[in-house]
């Protein structure tokens, strides 16, 4: 037997082993959830109906997929609350991103230029906030942003304001907790390609009549790209599903879809709907990435 | 090929030439120093260009040749010291300010712009009209030959064609005087030999001023018309090639320069014009009195190894009339067939070990030399250079 036989089979299950992961931990719970997102609500254990049993024999199972329908994605779309939530969602991803990315680039660019042993010290600043549980920092937030908290204090002994300001159960109280959660999603990407570019290339820019604003714009933005895809992406998409930070500093007139969510299951016991509002979210999500994907794709190729 | 690059358009003007005294150098470096911490890596320079000279910088890594280069583009600034183009400081300027520009040693293409944009980056940054750089780029391109690649990204060509995207994007602003760091070491040897010969033709073609720096000695013999050589931050000699190689200054450039054999001794007497060194290695040499007199003392005396002829033993006689004046018993210790040239070592029967270098003039050579065959090596007194110890 050769070498590169014996070597084949690992090699072979090392390339399987993702799909595998795949399968099992994303595709098969999918499954499940699109079944009870066509299903109807029942008060029962489990709390739907049809439910496949597939002791009970041929007619038995065919019958329970006659009984699927699609109805409770007709709700969803009927229901104003639902795209509310959906449009509520997508608006607050997009501006707490573009916060993160205003915040979190100038921050990034400034880590690049410390002394190499600085840098070391920054990264590990940019990190630490991970070694407490999310949940207590964002606890820790509430008790910063009440009436009598350490931000309102602050403004009133600079002056800045003359009564405490409401901050709690505001819009603004929420942006803080995404935008200060994610900003180590945001800060780590672009650093890591911010630090890999070659400082010569800058040199030639200036070199070639172009003051430090231009090269910024012209040399070191562009060739920061990826790492903004890169940070976009990894803010964006959890920040559109976020439950925690809206639930707890944001007020309680306009839901995003992932407390939408939460409710119609918890709450409403309705296991169907929150799966249709799962899987629709899903969708959104998906649907726009697999087309930037599509379209980088396409522009590699016409450059070749 | 283009012939002549046109200069008639207003733009090339408001980047390139200024008109500027005849006579005074293009660039003047006075005393210019830098110092990193506590490291002297520029250390009191003084240096004047012409302008359409081909400059060298020569010296071994960390000799300070490369930040002196930097300091002209204005990367650094110095701390002590001015430097003067066509008559006006500059030191303290901003890179984008100078009319001056670089060719960066990896090149330093812009990876997401292609050829065309990468040429054309510092037109636009010149304001230049649309039109015009269109022409330029178009001229550039063909002036390097890179026809038919304008719309490749640099990760898309070669070696030797990113080295031409480099050349054309710093050439593209018709500089008063381009830089060039070390601008074929990332080339194969073939290539890097033809490049050389492309950039002087260019060179001279479009006057333009260039100062290079290698630390390649052969590069700058065969590219410059005048090398410096640089050593711990100062300028060690100034001079031609030949001159640089046949009168060095000193007894460092000359064993940087090329290869050389060196003998210390100690002058014992005068003959006329001519000197007699008592070396310990190989005996009484006589040589020529250097130009600027010497008194006595130590000295080392430098052979160059192509100046050192061999013989089989017996009374040689120089040119048929005089017989040579240094003969040197020696037996041959190593030989290294080089193709164009064998390089013999001789173990003198003084004790020294004498290195000569002999074209090897007919292909099937039956008189060439043997190991541990006795031979004379012989040499004229102007062969030899006297160097202060």
């Amino acid at each position: 037997m050769s070498a590169r036989r014996i070597f084949a089979r690992p090699a072979r299950f090392a390339a399987i082993a993702p799909y595998v992961w795949m399968v099992l931990f994303f595709l098969v719970p999918f499954g499940f959830v699109l079944k009870i997102s066509l299903s109807q609500t029942a008060i029962a254990q489990p709390p739907y109906e049809p439910v496949f049993d597939l002791m009970a024999g041929w007619g038995a199972l065919k019958a329970a997929f006659a009984a699927l329908s699609i109805d409770n994605f007709k709700l969803l779309a009927s229901d104003d609350i639902y795209v509310f939530a959906y449009v509520r969602s997508l608006t607050v991803a997009v501006t707490a991103t573009a916060l993160l990315l205003l915040i979190g680039y100038p921050i990034a660019y400034g880590m690049t230029r410390l002394p190499t042993r600085w840098q070391a010290v920054a990264m590990v600043l940019v990190i630490v906030p991970f070694w407490t549980s999310f949940l207590i920092r964002i606890y820790a937030w509430i008790n910063i942003l009440q009436h009598d908290g350490l931000l309102n204090q602050i403004l009133l002994a600079l002056h800045l304001v003359s009564q405490p300001v409401v901050w709690l159960s505001t819009d603004s109280a929420m942006y803080i907790g995404i935008v200060y959660s994610y900003l180590p999603f945001m800060i780590l990407p672009l650093y890591a390609t911010l630090a890999k570019m070659e400082p010569v290339l800058e040199e030639a820019a200036s070199d070639l009549g172009a003051p430090r604003w231009q090269v910024f714009w012209l040399v070191t933005f562009p060739l920061s790209l990826p790492g903004v895809g890169a940070g976009v992406l990894l803010c964006f998409i959890p920040i559109v599903g976020e439950f925690v930070i809206p639930d707890l500093l944001a007020g309680s007139n306009s839901l995003m879809i992932g407390q939408t969510l939460w409710l119609e299951f918890f709450t409403n016991k309705d296991w169907p709907v929150a799966s249709a509002a799962a899987i629709v979210l899903l969708v959104v999500l998906l649907v726009p990435l697999l087309l930037y994907e599509r379209l980088q794709k396409r522009q590699l190729e016409q450059v070749r | 090929m283009t012939d002549e690059l046109p200069r008639t358009d207003a733009a090339a003007d408001s980047v390139g030439d200024t008109q500027f005294a005849a006579g005074e150098p293009l660039l003047r470096i006075e005393g210019v120093a830098k110092r990193f911490g506590t490291f002297r890596a520029v250390d009191g320079v003084s240096l004047d260009i012409k302008s359409g000279e081909f400059f060298a910088l020569l010296g071994p890594s960390g000799c300070g040749k490369t930040t002196l280069l930097r300091m002209l583009a204005g990367f650094e600034a110095p701390d002590q010291g001015r430097i003067l183009l066509g008559g006006k400081d500059i030191a303290q300027a901003l890179p984008h300010e100078r009319p001056i520009n670089m060719m960066f040693q990896n090149y330093a293409l812009f990876p997401h712009l292609a050829v065309r944009d990468n040429i054309a980056f510092g037109l636009k940054r010149a304001g230049m009209a649309r039109a015009d750089i269109a022409t330029r780029v178009a001229e550039m391109v063909a002036l390097v030959k890179l026809d038919g690649l304008e719309k490749r990204k640099p990760d898309q060509l070669s070696g030797g064609q990113r080295q031409r995207v480099a050349l054309a994007r710093a050439l593209a602003r018709r500089p008063q005087l381009l830089l060039l760091d070390e601008p074929l070491a990332a080339l194969d040897k073939k290539l890097r030999e033809s490049t050389q010969g492309e950039l002087m033709e260019l060179q001279r073609r479009l006057g333009m001023t260039f100062i290079i720096v290698t630390h390649d000695q052969e590069e700058a013999m065969t590219m410059a018309s005048r090398i410096g050589v640089m050593r711990d931050g100062k300028l060690a000699q100034v001079a031609s090639p030949r001159e640089l190689y046949e009168a060095p200054r000193s007894r460092w450039i000359a064993e940087f320069v090329g290869d050389i054999n060196l003998f210390d001794g100690e002058s014992k007497l005068r003959d006329g014009h001519r000197l007699v060194i008592g070396t310990r290695d190989a005996g009484a040499l006589v040589v020529a009195e250097p130009r600027e007199p010497v008194g006595a003392g130590k000295f080392s005396v430098a052979i160059r190894p192509e100046k050192v002829k061999l013989s089989r033993r017996g009374p040689v006689r120089e040119a048929g009339h005089e017989t040579a004046i240094n003969q040197l018993d020696g037996v041959i210790a190593d030989v290294c067939y080089l193709g164009g040239t064998t390089t013999y070592k001789v173990k003198l029967d003084a004790g020294g070990m004498l290195q000569a270098s002999v074209a090897n003039s007919a292909r099937l050579d039956v008189d060439a030399y043997g190991l541990n065959q006795p031979v004379v090596a012989w040499f004229t007194p102007d062969d030899c250079v006297v160097l202060p110890s």
